[in-house]
Order: C-alpha cells, then sequence, then structure tokens
C-alpha cells in the first residue's frame, strides 16, 4: 500500500518545528508503524536527508520507549496498544497520516518525534520505591499478601511509563502515570509504612514538573497499552486525601 | 592470565569463607571512590544501587532515555530461586547441579554454586521491594514449573517478571539518585574504556542527545551492558542491544569468553518479510498443547486447514516419540530448521513451521485453550493478523540469549583489574546454554549480591592513585572516539546501515546460528571481513555529529559488531563439538544429538585481541569438575 | 488554614475545592428546583414557601454567603486549574481527536463559564431587579407576601428568555452529568464497583434537574401555568 506522511520535523528543542509531507510507498499490511517508518527512513537516507528520529527499543510493547501521536491518538487509532504494536494493516491504501511527538510542557522536544521524558523519572526519584536497602530482608513469604491486593498492584504496576497518558490527555497531566505507582505501592503491605509521605511527595513532583490537572476525561485510560484504570487515580486522590489530613 | 580465584573447600562453604577474605573499605572511606556503573538493566541498576547504599558514588550510564527501559523489562516467564516453598524437593544443591547441567558442564561450579546460593535472598529482596509476585489465595508465594525442570522453583510476576523486577531494581536506583548518591546519565553511550597503567580508570562516552563526547574517570568500572544477540540482526533482543561497551573492553586487553555460545528459542513470531526489524517471542508453555508440523510435500501450496492428516508431516513427535512436541529448545529449534531447509517451511519466505492448536481446541474446547493463552493468542493477531483459533500458529526459533562474554573470575572481576562485568555480559553461569528463568537470577545475584561484596576486595588494596580525566591516555581516547564518530559520518557511502547490518545478520544467522559446520564458517570468516571493508568504504550515515543522531549510533554499533562477528565465527569453528547452544553439524550422534567432548573441550575459551585483522589469541581456562559429574543428555 | 493553603497549592488539593464547592451547588440546584416546582401547586403555596425562607433571615444569609463563597471557590479554582492546563500544552496538536473523552467531560469549563453568565442574568432578573425591577414591587394578592408565583409566570413569558433559560438548563446538564461523576472521582470516593452506579447517577441527575427545571418555563409557555 502507499500512504502520505505528514510527520512533525524539528531539529531541536530551540529551532522552531514544521509539518513535512512524505511519501511511503510499498507499505506491507503486516510492517509494523514503525517498520514503516524505516523504510521511510531508509529511502531518506540513500535521498542524503536527515532520517525522522522516533525513539524505540524492544518493539514488543513492553519497555515504554516509543510513542507518537498518529491522527490525533497516542498511539494510534486502535487505543490500548504501543506505536511498536500497531501494524500498517490498521491503514488503508491512500491514507493520509499525520505524525506529531507527544506534546506536553514537561516533556520538551528533543528531535522530530523524540521528546525527554526524564520529569516521570523525577516524580520516580521523589518517592515512587520503598525505602529497603539490599540485604537483611526477611523472607519472602514471611510478608503475606492477600491475592486481591496483589492481582491490583500487579494491575497498577503494569505501567510502561510511555507517556501516552500525558500526551492523550487535553490537560496534558500524568495522573494516571503517578497514579499507577501510587497505588502499587501503596497497595502492599510493604509499602504501608511510607505511604503518606510517597504520596505527598510524587504529587508534588509532578506538579512541579508542571502537569495539568485531571478533569477525569478518560483519554488517558482509553489509549494507555497497558490498560491503567482510572481507578487508580480515584485511589491516588483518596491516599492523598488522607495523607493531606494526617500531615501536620 | 588466569586466576579464576574460585576459592577452595567445599562448594558450600566457599562463598561465605571467600566473603570472610574479602577486604573491607572503611565505611567512612567509601563515598572517596567513584564508580562508574554501565548499563542499567537488572544488574547494572542493582549494582548501582546497592553500591550507592554502601556509600560509594556511583555514576550510571544507560543509553536509552530512562534507566527504566533496559531490555530486563522483555524478559517474561520468571526468576528461578531454591527457596523449595513447594516442599517438591528443590535445594539450592539440585538448582545449582540443574544449572550445571543445563549448561552442558561448561560453566564453573563454584560460580554457579554461590547463584544458587543467593538466588533466595533475592526473592526476599524482590518481596520487599514491592515487586508484585504472583500469590496464592493463602497470601504466599505461587510459583510454577519452567523450562524443563522437575521442580517448581519460578517466581512470576504474570507475564512481565522481568519488568517488574527490573522496576524494582530502577526504583532503588532512582531512591538512591534522589538521595544524592548516584549521578544517572541516560541517553549517554559508553564508546571506549579507559585502561591506565593497567587498571581500569574510566570510559569515553557520547552524550546521545548533544552529541558531546567526553570522559568519565572512576576508581572502578562495572560493564552490565547486555547480551550481544543483535549481531543477528533480527534476535528477540530491543533494538539498541550491542556489543559495543565489552567489545570496546576486549579490544583494550579484557578476554572475550565463549562467544559462540548463542541460544535460540525454538517459539518466535515467523518473519514476515524484508521489512523484519525484529522477532517476537511467544511463551515455550504453547507447546504444552499445539502440535508442531509441516506439510509432507516440499511446496504445498493448500491453506493449512485444507491439507489432511495424512499429509501432515507432525515431525517432532515422529522424531523424538517421548518428549514429542516438548523437546527441549535447541533440539526442536533445529528440526524446524532441518525442514525448513527441505522446503517444507510454511509462511512467506518458507521460514516456519505450524503450531496447531486445532486438537486442543477440539479435546479441550475453545474456552480452556483461551482461558490458559488468550493473552499470547491476541498478542499472535496483533502482530500476524492471524486468528490462532481459527488457523494454526505459525513459528519460527530465534536468538534470545547469549551466554558468551567478558572473562570474569569468581569476583566477577575481567582480567583487567578494576573492570567489573555482571549480567548478560559476562560469560559467566551458564556455561554452553541457559536454563529458562535463570538470567534474571543471574543478574539480580551479580548486582545484589555479589558484586558489592567483592570490589571493595578491589578497592582496599588498590595502590594506584586517583584518575582524572585530564590524564594524557583519556584525552587520547577520547580522541580516538571523536575521530571515529566523524569518520563514519564522513564517509557518505551508498548502503545504509540497516543494509550492513541486515547482512551481516542473514550471513550470521545461516552459517554461525542454530547449526554450524567448518565450510559455514569458513565461509563467514572470508566474507564478514570484506563486509567490514565494504562498510568502511560505503556506509552513508546522514546527520551531524553535535545532535541526537540514530543513524551514527546505530552505525558505531554495527561497526562493533562487524570485527565482534569474526570472534563468534572464530570461537565456533575452535570449538570442534556440539555442547548447549553451539551445535557443530559435524560432531553429534547418530540420532542427531549434540555430541560434547569433555576430553578436549572442557573449557571456557578465552580470546585476546591482536589487532582487528589479526587472530586473536586463545587462553584456556580448564574447567575441573570436583562435585558433578558429567553426563550425556538424552531427550529420546 | 494551615491544611486549606497547602491542599490548594497541589493539583489534586484544588480538585477537593472544585468537588466540594460543586457538591454545595449541586445540592442547591437541587433543593432550589424543588423549591421552585411549587409553581405547579398555585402561588399561594410558592409564595408563602417563599416569605418563609426570607423571613428565616440568619437561615437565608447563611445560605447566601456559603452559596457566594462556593461559586467563588468553584469558579476561582476552575479558572486557575484550566490556566494551568492551557500552560501544561503550550504547543497544540494539529490534529487532536478527543479520544475517547466524553462532550461533556471536553466542554466542562464552557458549560460552566455560561452557567456563570447564566446565575448573573438569572440574579439580575429574579432576585435584584436589575432586568425587570417592578418584579420586586408584585405583591400576593391574598397575603401581600412578595409575588414570586407572578413574576415566575411574567418573567418566562417571553419566549426569548425562557429559551435562553432553557438553553443554560441543557449546559447545566450537561455540566452536571460529568461533574457529578467526577466529583467523586476527585474526592477518591469512586471505586471499581461503584463507577457503573455513580456514572448512572450524575447522568440521571442532571436528567432529572433539567426536566424539573425547564418544565417551568415550558409550563408557562404553553399556559399549563398562568396567572390566576
Ligand atoms: C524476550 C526475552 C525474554 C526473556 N525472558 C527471560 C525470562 O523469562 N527469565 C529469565 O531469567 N531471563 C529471560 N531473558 C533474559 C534476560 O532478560 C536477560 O538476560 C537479562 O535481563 C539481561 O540483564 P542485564 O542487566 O545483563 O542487561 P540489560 O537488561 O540488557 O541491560 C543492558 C543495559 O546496558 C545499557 N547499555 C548497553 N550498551 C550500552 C552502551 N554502549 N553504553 C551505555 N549503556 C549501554 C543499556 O542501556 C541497558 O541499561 C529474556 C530475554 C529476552 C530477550
Ligand atoms: C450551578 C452551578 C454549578 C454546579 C452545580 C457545578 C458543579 C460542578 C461539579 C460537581 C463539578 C465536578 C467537580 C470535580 O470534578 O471534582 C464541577 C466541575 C467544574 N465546574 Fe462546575 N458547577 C457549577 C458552576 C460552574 C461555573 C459557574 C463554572 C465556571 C466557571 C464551573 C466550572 C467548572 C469546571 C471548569 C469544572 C471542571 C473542573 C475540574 O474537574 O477540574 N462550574 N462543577
Ligand atoms: C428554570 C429554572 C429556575 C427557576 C424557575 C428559578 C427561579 C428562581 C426564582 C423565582 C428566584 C427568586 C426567589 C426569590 O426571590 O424568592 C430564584 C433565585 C435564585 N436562583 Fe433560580 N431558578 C432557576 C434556576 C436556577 C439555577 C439553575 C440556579 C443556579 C445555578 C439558580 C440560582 C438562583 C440563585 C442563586 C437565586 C438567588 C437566591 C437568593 O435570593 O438567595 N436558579 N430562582
Ligand atoms: S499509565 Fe499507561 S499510558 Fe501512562 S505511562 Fe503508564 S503505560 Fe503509558
Ligand atoms: S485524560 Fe486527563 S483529565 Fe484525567 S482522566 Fe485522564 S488525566
Ligand atoms: S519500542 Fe518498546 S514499547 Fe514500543
Amino acid at each position: 500500500m502507499n500512504l502520505t506522511l505528514k510527520v512533525w520535523r524539528q531539529k531541536n528543542g530551540e529551532i522552531a518545528g514544521q509539518f513535512v509531507e512524505y511519501k511511503a510507498t510499498d507499505i506491507s499490511p503486516d510492517m509494523s508503524f514503525l517498520e514503516m517508518l524505516d523504510v521511510v527512513n531508509e529511502e531518506l537516507i540513500k535521498k542524503g536527508e536527515d532520517p525522522i528520529a522516533f525513539d524505540h527499543d524492544c518493539r514488543e510493547g513492553i519497555c515504554g520507549t516509543c510513542g507518537m501521536v498518529i491522527n490525533g491518538v497516542a498511539h494510534g487509532p486502535l487505543g490500548a496498544t504501543t506505536t511498536c504494536q500497531l501494524h500498517m494493516r490498521t491503514f488503508r491504501d491512500g491514507d493520509y497520516i499525520v505524525i506529531e511527538p507527544w506534546r506536553a510542557r514537561p516533556f520538551p522536544i528533543i528531535k522530530d518525534l523524540v521528546v525527554d521524558r526524564s520529569a516521570f523519572d523525577r516524580i520516580i526519584q521523589a518517592g515512587g520505591f520503598i525505602s529497603v536497602a539490599t540485604g537483611g530482608t526477611p523472607d519472602g513469604n514471611a510478608i503475606l499478601v492477600p491475592k486481591p491486593d496483589a492481582d491490583r498492584a500487579m494491575d497498577a504496576a503494569a505501567c510502561i511509563g510511555c507517556g501516552a497518558c500525558v500526551a492523550a490527555c487535553k490537560n496534558a497531566s500524568a495522573m494516571l502515570f503517578v497514579a499507577a505507582k501510587v497505588s502499587h505501592l501503596n497497595t502492599l503491605p510493604q509499602g504501608l509504612a511510607e505511604k503518606n509521605r510517597r504520596v505527598l511527595s510524587m504529587v508534588k513532583a509532578m506538579d512541579d514538573e508542571g502537569f495539568g490537572n485531571c478533569t477525569v476525561m478518560g483519554s488517558c485510560e482509553a489509549v494507555c497499552p497497558k490498560e491503567i484504570s482510572l481507578d487508580f487515580i480515584s485511589q491516588m486522590n483518596r491516599e492523598h486525601l488522607r495523607a493531606l489530613l494526617r500531615s501536620k | 592470565m588466569f586466576n579464576a580465584k574460585s576459592p577452595s573447600g567445599s562448594l558450600a562453604n566457599q562463598w561465605m569463607k571467600h566473603r570472610q577474605e574479602l577486604k573491607l573499605v572503611n565505611p567512612a572511606n567509601k563515598r572517596k571512590y567513584d564508580i562508574i556503573v554501565v548499563g542499567s538493566g537488572l544488574a547494572g541498576a542493582s549494582a548501582a544501587a546497592t553500591l550507592s547504599e554502601l556509600g560509594y558514588n556511583v555514576k550510571c550510564f544507560c543509553y536509552q532515555d530512562s534507566p527504566r527501559r533496559a531490555h530486563s523489562i522483555a524478559a517474561q516467564g520468571g526468576i528461578n530461586a531454591a527457596k523449595n516453598y513447594r516442599n517438591d524437593g528443590d535445594s539450592v544443591y539440585r538448582l545449582f547441579y540443574d544449572t550445571i547441567k543445563g549448561g552442558d558442564f561448561r560453566s564453573r561450579e563454584s560460580n554457579v554454586y554461590r547463584l544458587a546460593e543467593v538466588s533466595v535472598n533475592i526473592i526476599d529482596q524482590c518481596v520487599a521491594q514491592g515487586v508484585p509476585f504472583a500469590r496464592e489465595y493463602s497470601g504466599y508465594l505461587a510459583n510454577r514449573s519452567f523450562g524443563g525442570a522437575q521442580v517448581s522453583r519460578t517466581f512470576y510476576a504474570r507475564g512481565q517478571t522481568g519488568q517488574q523486577l527490573l522496576l524494582g531494581a530502577y526504583q532503588a536506583l532512582c531512591k538512591q539518585v534522589g538521595a544524592g548518591g548516584i549521578t544517572m546519565y541516560p541517553r549517554t553511550e559508553m564508546l571506549d574504556l579507559v585502561v591506565i597503567d593497567g587498571h581500569a580508570k574510566g570510559i569515553i562516552v557520547r552524550d546521545l542527545v548533544s552529541g558531546k563526547i567526553s570522559s568519565h574517570a572512576g576508581d572502578a568500572v562495572v560493564l552490565a551492558t547486555g547480551g550481544y544477540g543483535n549481531v543477528f540482526f533480527l534476535s528477540t533482543n530491543a533494538k539498541g542491544c550491542n556489543v559495543t561497551a565489552i567489545y570496546r573492553a576486549y579490544k583494550r586487553g579484557a578476554l572475550f569468553a565463549n562467544p559462540c555460545y548463542t541460544q535460540i528459542h525454538p517459539t518466535c513470531i515467523p518473519v514476515s518479510g524484508d521489512h523484519q526489524s525484529k522477532l517476537t517471542l511467544m511463551s515455550e508453555s504453547l507447546r504444552n498443547d499445539g502440535r508442531v508440523w509441516v506439510p509432507k510435500r516440499p511446496g504445498e501450496t493448500r491453506k493449512p486447514n485444507e491439507i489432511p492428516d495424512s499429509d501432515r508431516d507432525y515431525y517432532l513427535e515422529r522424531k523424538y516419540p517421548s518428549y514429542g512436541n516438548l523437546a527441549p529448545r535447541d533440539i526442536s529449534s533445529r528440526a524446524a530448521k532441518e525442514v525448513c531447509d527441505e522446503g517444507r517451511g510454511v509462511g512467506p519466505g518458507g521460514r516456519g513451521v505450524y503450531l496447531d492448536f486445532g486438537d486442543a481446541i477440539r479435546r479441550l474446547g475453545e474456552n480452556t485453550i483461551r482461558e490458559r493463552y488468550g493473552n499470547l493468542f491476541d498478542m499472535y493477531q496483533r502482530i500476524t493478523g492471524d486468528d490462532a483459533y481459527k488457523v494454526p500458529m505459525r513459528i519460527y526459533p530465534a536468538i534470545h540469549y547469549t551466554m558468551g562474554g567478558l572473562w570474569v573470575d569468581y569476583n566477577l572481576m575481567s582480567n583487567i583489574p578494576g573492570l567489573y562485568v555482571i549480567g548478560e555480559a559476562n560469560f559467566s553461569d551458564h556455561g554452553a546454554n541457559r536454563l529458562g528463568a535463570s538470567a534474571l537470577m543471574q543478574g539480580l545475584a551479580d548486582g545484589y549480591f555479589i558484586l558489592p561484596y567483592t570490589i571493595g576486595d578491589y578497592l582496599a588494596s588498590k595502590t594506584v592513585g586517583k584518575p582524572s580525566v585530564d590524564n594524557a591516555e583519556f584525552r587520547k581516547v577520547e580522541e580516538e572516539a571523536s575521530a571515529r564518530t566523524l569518520r563514519l559520518l564522513s564517509i557518505k557511502g551508498r548502503r545504509t546501515v540497516t543494509d550492513f547490518h541486515r547482512e551481516l545478520g542473514k550471513l550470521m544467522w545461516e552459517k554461525c546460528g542454530m547449526s554450524r559446520n567448518e565450510a559455514g564458517l569458513n565461509e563467514a570468516l572470508t566474507r564478514i571481513p570484506q563486509l567490514r571493508t565494504e562498510f568502511w568504504e560505503n556506509v552513508n550515515v546522514q546527520g551531524e555529529p553535535g545532535e541526537l543522531n540514530q543513524s551514527l549510533e546505530y552505525a558505531g554499533r554495527v561497526a562493533d559488531f562487524l570485527e565482534f562477528a569474526e570472534l563468534l565465527c572464530l570461537d565456533a569453528l575452535d570449538r570442534r563439538e556440539s555442547c548447549g547452544g553451539h551445535f557443530r553439524e559435524e560432531f553429534q550422534t547418530a540420532d542427531g544429538e549434540a555430541l560434547r567432548n569433555d576430553e578436549d573441550y572442557a573449557y571456557v575459551a578465552s580470546w585476546e585481541f591482536q589487532g582487528v585483522d589479526r587472530r586473536p589469541v586463545m587462553h584456556k581456562e580448564p574447567l575441573v569438575y570436583e562435585e558433578v559429574k558429567m553426563t550425556q543428555r538424552s531427550y529420546k | 488554614m494551615n491544611i486549606l493553603t497547602r491542599a490548594f497549592s497541589s493539583s489534586l488539593g484544588k480538585k477537593y475545592f472544585m468537588a466540594v464547592s460543586g457538591l454545595i451547588l449541586f445540592l442547591f440546584v437541587i433543593a432550589h428546583m424543588l423549591g421552585n416546582l411549587q409553581v405547579y401547586l398555585g402561588p399561594e403555596v410558592m409564595n408563602n414557601y417563599a416569605h418563609f425562607l426570607k423571613s428565616k433571615p440568619s437561615l437565608l444569609w447563611t445560605v447566601r454567603v456559603g452559596l457566594l463563597v462556593a461559586a467563588l471557590v468553584h469558579i476561582v479554582t476552575a479558572l486557575q486549574l484550566a490556566a494551568e492546563n492551557r500552560a501544561s500544552r503550550p504547543e497544540r496538536y494539529a490534529i487532536a481527536k478527543p479520544f475517547a473523552a466524553s462532550f461533556a467531560s471536553r466542554t466542562i469549563l464552557v458549560s460552566g463559564v455560561v452557567l456563570f453568565a447564566f446565575i448573573i442574568y438569572h440574579l439580575m432578573h429574579f432576585t435584584l431587579g436589575v432586568t425587570d425591577p417592578q418584579f420586586l414591587e408584585l405583591r400576593d394578592p391574598v397575603s401581600g407576601y412578595h409575588d414570586v408565583y407572578r413574576m415566575t409566570v411574567i418573567g418566562f413569558s417571553d419566549p426569548v428568555i425562557s429559551g435562553f433559560y432553557i438553553i443554560s438548563m441543557g449546559l447545566l446538564a450537561l455540566h452536571l452529568s460529568h461533574g457529578v461523576g467526577s466529583l467523586f472521582q476527585s474526592l477518591g470516593l469512586r471505586t471499581k464497583r461503584n463507577l457503573n452506579g455513580i456514572i448512572k447517577f450524575a447522568r440521571l441527575s442532571a436528567l432529572i434537574i433539567f426536566i424539573g427545571n425547564c418544565s417551568i418555563p415550558i409550563s408557562v409557555l404553553v399556559g399549563a401555568v398562568k396567572l390566576q
């Protein structure tokens, strides 16, 4: 199949970017979206042009590196998938595809479709962990975790930190990402000792990065490749409220 | 050249005794030491976090935008530990024995025993960190059996064990970054190692965003940069996985051990066309209910469901009646290659075999199959567009893991003092073949529980002064790295990097993949240097040095693969036996089984660099088995 | 106090203010509707009820001040949040598909702002006597109390004004159909189990408020409620 792409090109964070049109020819429906871009890039290189920069690594939907907004939807029209797992059979011959980077103030553009998501790392650094040092921990079975709690924690922990939630949210809010980590750790008995401090400092870090607020629109949940539920945002709100009331 | 430093005495006491003998660094002095950790996978992140907790100053590097994205994230199955929670007869000794045997008797007893020993601590550590392992209704940890083991010792977090373990280590790392103990350098690639007066003193890196090449000095350097499966172009590894860090260290004098030990995974989604950029692994558990077959006739054109049973060849059931579809990884992989070589492969390109659930669905009903493998079927459908409930899946083996790596002693130190290598990057524990769910265990054992002890011994006894990046050697190596980068950009030839990588990969897969023979390896050894020469004359890398330039990063990695591939083939040629992941067609039993030669090849082949176009020198570390007896395996 | 400022300084905390003030306004709207529906019981009942409220100045002013504070908090917070949200995405998407987000959720700010305009107009209309000063002079022929019934009927006999009310009630319903559900989420009261119930409750209450409130101008227009 043959496609027309309109791709955001931006040399670096300082220079303004613009859209450039490219033709993608002879695309097989079995290609992944990234493989389609590989083909376009090979052509660009052969023509002596700078290939389109985009982030990717595992190409199997787990590392969270890839991500672009395709025709207005983070990770593309399917929903609940990563860009690397989106395949060209989702599109039709002759389609016009607009490709943009994640756009959010805390995710500055580095080049073309590559953005800087280190804000997520800083949020985790603020409290997204259990403060245990290596060694001296009790036997794994000494801490019993009821299966429903373990399952719920796992549901939340499945987040791959791709940032699609931010990209999709009209408010560029990082609630779903932060809520997933807060809920993962605050649901488990191991995480209870620090639960109040954790939620307060993670939310503060999130605010300091400049992410938007949640108006409960649900786009984040719909594009999230790991289908992290809005329920966790509710849990974070609850934990935060409680922590706030308890704090001095 | 060699001192494996394996402690003496009974296996069970070695590690304890050894730790007692290791020198300690005074706590107040620890913060005076800078330790460089390259890699933030399970091995790197766990080491960086632990070293920082101990008080060392840590600098940690990774090429991804965040340490959380290291390829460890992709591991699905689980992690082994000799907890014996099931009371099914597991023990440290049994895990040790299984690992040695699984490795086809090509690993070091003392290392493997220690691995089994600390495996139990890993689970405790990870639970404390909040890794959401699967639980029973009672609240106790759940287990499953994995990779043909006869005991249930695999811990798992759904199908995302690697992810959860990595996030645990990543969070520990983040905690230390937040506390100021670790400086994290994401999007930074190590280009070279700096060795001064025989000691590892630092690294040269390129900031992938600004393109700036700079030096970092440290009192010790830890490489945790993962495996080199991408030398085959197509593998289950992430696109960025590379050999650069360890290969550069090799070129600076570190020994490269057993590069030819590469592992194939039998159930991957086959290549669908020339555009293919990577392969995706499907859990091996599928083979419990699926039946593997190909058409009897080469060139069969009918759709799978139209081929009657009489025209199908269930070749695994035919050749290995007792194990059937569950024959071990390497055996079933080679059998698939064989039938495809006969022209009976299915799907585009003829490189695939059917994994058919038709019978299972008729027997158990579609719902049962959906319950067992629903998510795998979904993933398969997403990638191939096929509904495996209706038509048989197509699978084919792919490169998955590399057992070889830099040579290390019992302390995980390479032959260059001050250079430590951990995780998949070293050669240590898996011999010629790794058991399922053991790589995660090894990475975390190295990072949490071994390296943090052993590195102190070196630091405490170190006599060489503090390194500085102003040293002439740093300047020299930095300039070499810059020059190489500029050279790659200046060629402006006609072939893209991918083009070269793809050709190299194809060559390696055909001549040095699932099965190898002398003629093929010699062919590869002739072709690789030609390809390398052409690369340096005709590669086309666009863009500029001082910016984010993914083609340039890629070109540097492929340039190293083009040298390293030769070493891999050389090692494969040199090892005139079949063992584990290394299958030499000349050395097989009458029924196609690997034929080991313990007499002549029970050693670690450790290669020493002599120059790019010169044959490296091989040093043999003999493998002495005091505890276990070498046996030949059989799966008939 | 300290806790309030601390709450207000965080994104989640602001949402607590939104939710609580929104809840107060929501409860008022319901109570107000119930009061207004007395129009169907005739002038006597309605005027007596209005008089009853006004004869209790402490209650009246508590409610009035409460409402005013709630409204101010709600609006100020809403505008602040909206400004922050805008700042979080300085560069817009060329194509922005509101993936999975409901119409009501995307237009909550617009519906809120129009509601604000409505409230101002409504107060000028019926309470402050700005648009129709004579309204405040109307007296119930029997009791001599302020004739709220007549005011309502006269007020709604102009189809343009009624039309504006009806449109505003549509927006109110839209605002609440999302807002009431969202309130529970903001306070962390929504769970997987009660999710569907809450969504239904929000939509249903919005619908009831829409029908209840609109029925009044419509009844006046079609002559079902008329001057007696
Ligand atoms: C699909 C798949 C499934 C698997 N499933 C299992 C399983 O179920 N159980 C099991 O035990 N094992 C499994 N394995 C194997 C296991 O995941 C890996 O062996 C292990 O995670 C390797 O960890 P590591 O820390 O050594 O390296 P990695 O996780 O690969 O980390 C490498 C790190 O080094 C950095 N790096 C690399 N090169 C450079 C450079 N030049 N400069 C700077 N930084 C660099 C990277 O950024 C990264 O942070 C699986 C592997 C694959 C591919
Ligand atoms: C009768 C009047 C009003 C009622 C009953 C009402 C009710 C509510 C409720 C219950 C919410 C949900 C709060 C939450 O998500 O926690 C809400 C949200 C909102 N309201 Fe109102 N509101 C009213 C008037 C207004 C006005 C006048 C504005 C105008 C500026 C406004 C703007 C908003 C906005 C922007 C939100 C979304 C805020 C967010 O979720 O972050 N509302 N409203
Ligand atoms: C069609 C629907 C409505 C009708 C018929 C209606 C009718 C009235 C009437 C008759 C009064 C004057 C009461 C008096 O002076 O005694 C009044 C006051 C008021 N109305 Fe409404 N109203 C409607 C909708 C609303 C809505 C949706 C809101 C808020 C969002 C609202 C807010 C108010 C307020 C704040 C007052 C002033 C109360 C006071 O005096 O303290 N009204 N309304
Ligand atoms: S919550 Fe979902 S969308 Fe957001 S970062 Fe995590 S995985 Fe990505
Ligand atoms: S889309 Fe945005 S508004 Fe909230 S529910 Fe998700 S963060
Ligand atoms: S590349 Fe890893 S999730 Fe897409």
